[in-house]
């Protein structure tokens, strides 16, 4: 089976839909018709920067820039983590425990299946690794900031609770575990829903890009079991260890609730 | 015995504080609202940070682990908390017979928080602190959601625990009369001291 390459005209075919939709907002006065144009442009203009650059990297195959671009990918996913806060932590730990859990977790999610399950050779084979390293960064964002978000706002709705934990003598982690249970589950409810409804309600975005890639579905199947498996695995761990050191730093050395700490929006 | 004493407790609207609580007496505490009375004794019990230090028997709060300490200084909010859904699992060190002389049957412990009147809340949650046989009670307005006769029982309750375990008290209200009745000294903030 050959792959149909797409033209620029089939490219400029499909934005004909955005353009569309752009005429209608401006017909229905919906104020969307600006927003629409750019998001189309910014799809555009950001898709293909990354081809270049992920053209670039499959050429080379070099160690040091396949790093840089994990350690770029990783800075991004840590900014979108701190930004989806209500309440976030004050100073470095905004972005330093979103960027720590994910780092955590992603990447050793990313080498184990590089090294143990895939066998690349070499395992960094930017062809595997990047994708790989995207599709878990992007997704164990979404239950870390998940996580947190409900982990500092739970700590700020039941402080009182907490205190008086505290006050009878209660250590720091025994005081706040219910609040990091449920803020562990609520990170974790999303990839668990999207197991139990993968291939019935939807068909899997990577999944599909590889049989329009001209793949066999067999083919594609396993690889998205598999990545469906990753990033379960990969989202658990790194919204635990989120969590934990979230909670943690709620706390200072003589075991107090620390709300001090947080700063909202 | 001097049981706690306070060294130059450094906390924000007041003045560095100096008090000695001996064993078995109890302190009264009376102010305006908003005058820093919750913030002296929640920096007692160690649940804000403060500076100076506090001695709980001769020994500074920086020397014992923050649990323990709080075990044995114990802070007791107006609001009680609750965190289970059933008040058993609250009660576990609570002996059974402090339980039946509150008027508390066994099946108390099979009751839903939420069913509980607001002088029912602060009789269990007092027991709950009382468990822990601390040494010195830190009470932040313990009677002021009550009616006259909750109020009472809260009252002998703490009398009762007096008696037997001598504790060092220092008892927060904005009902002088109250103050009155069960403290020996009755100390006022004004203008951010302690006088």
């Amino acid at each position: 089976m050959t792959i149909i390459s797409l033209s620029a005209f089939d490219l400029a075919m499909a934005a004909g839909l955005i353009i569309l939709l752009a005429v209608i907002s401006l017909v229905m006065r919906l104020g969307l018709e600006k927003q629409l144009l750019l998001a189309g442009l910014r799809t555009t203009v950001q898709l293909l920067l990354i081809g270049l650059i992920l053209k670039a990297l499959f050429a080379a195959a070099d160690a040091g820039w396949i790093a840089l671009m994990a350690l770029a990918m990783l800075v991004a996913a840590g900014r979108e983590v701190s930004a989806r806060q209500q309440r976030r932590f004050s100073g470095w730990w905004r972005m330093g425990i979103g960027t720590v859990a994910m780092l955590i977790s992603s990447y050793t999610v990313t080498i184990f299946a590089l090294v143990m399950v895939i066998g690349a050779d070499p395992w960094y084979r930017p062809q595997y690794a990047v994708p790989l390293l995207g599709m878990l960064l992007g997704n164990t964002m979404n239950g870390i900031a998940i996580g947190l978000d409900r982990l500092t706002s739970a700590a700020v709705d039941q402080r009182a609770v907490i205190e008086a934990r505290l006050a009878l003598g209660q250590p720091w982690r025994q005081a706040v575990e219910d609040v990091s249970r449920a803020s562990i589950r609520s990170g974790l409810i999303p990839i668990i829903n999207s197991m139990m409804v993968a291939g019935l309600v939807s068909l899997p975005g990577m999944m599909t890009g590889q049989i329009l890639g001209g793949n066999p579905p067999m083919e594609a199947v396993k690889y998205q079991i598999l990545i469906m498996f990753l990033i379960a695995g990969g989202t658990g761990l790194g919204t635990m260890a989120a969590v934990w050191i979230g909670s943690r730093r709620l706390f200072d050395n003589r075991q107090r609730l620390r709300i001090d700490r947080l700063e909202s929006r | 015995m001097i049981r706690l004493r306070l060294e130059k407790l450094k906390i924000p609207l007041l003045e560095p504080v100096d008090l000695d609580v001996a064993a078995g007496q109890w302190i009264g505490l009376q102010g305006p609202s908003g005058s820093g009375k919750t913030m002296l004794l929640r920096a007692v019990a160690d649940l804000d940070p403060h500076g100076g230090r506090v001695l709980l028997d001769g020994t500074s709060c920086d020397q014992i682990q923050p649990p323990l300490w709080r075990r044995q200084v114990s802070y007791l909010a107006a609001e009680s908390a609750w965190w289970f859904d059933r008040v058993g699992p609250h009660l576990e060190e609570v002996p059974a017979d402090w339980l039946e002389s509150l008027g508390f049957g066994s099946e108390v412990m099979e009751w839903s928080v939420r069913r509980l009147s607001s002088g029912e809340r602060q009789r269990l949650a007092l027991l709950r602190m009382l468990a822990n046989r601390p040494k010195v009670l830190l009470l932040d307005e313990p009677t002021a959601n009550l009616d006259r006769a909750s109020m009472e029982t809260v009252e002998e309750l703490l009398a009762g625990y007096g008696r037997r375990s001598k504790p060092a008290v220092i008892w927060v209200s904005h009902d002088p009369g109250q103050l009155e009745r069960v403290c020996e000294h009755i100390y006022t903030i004004a203008d951010g001291r302690l006088v």
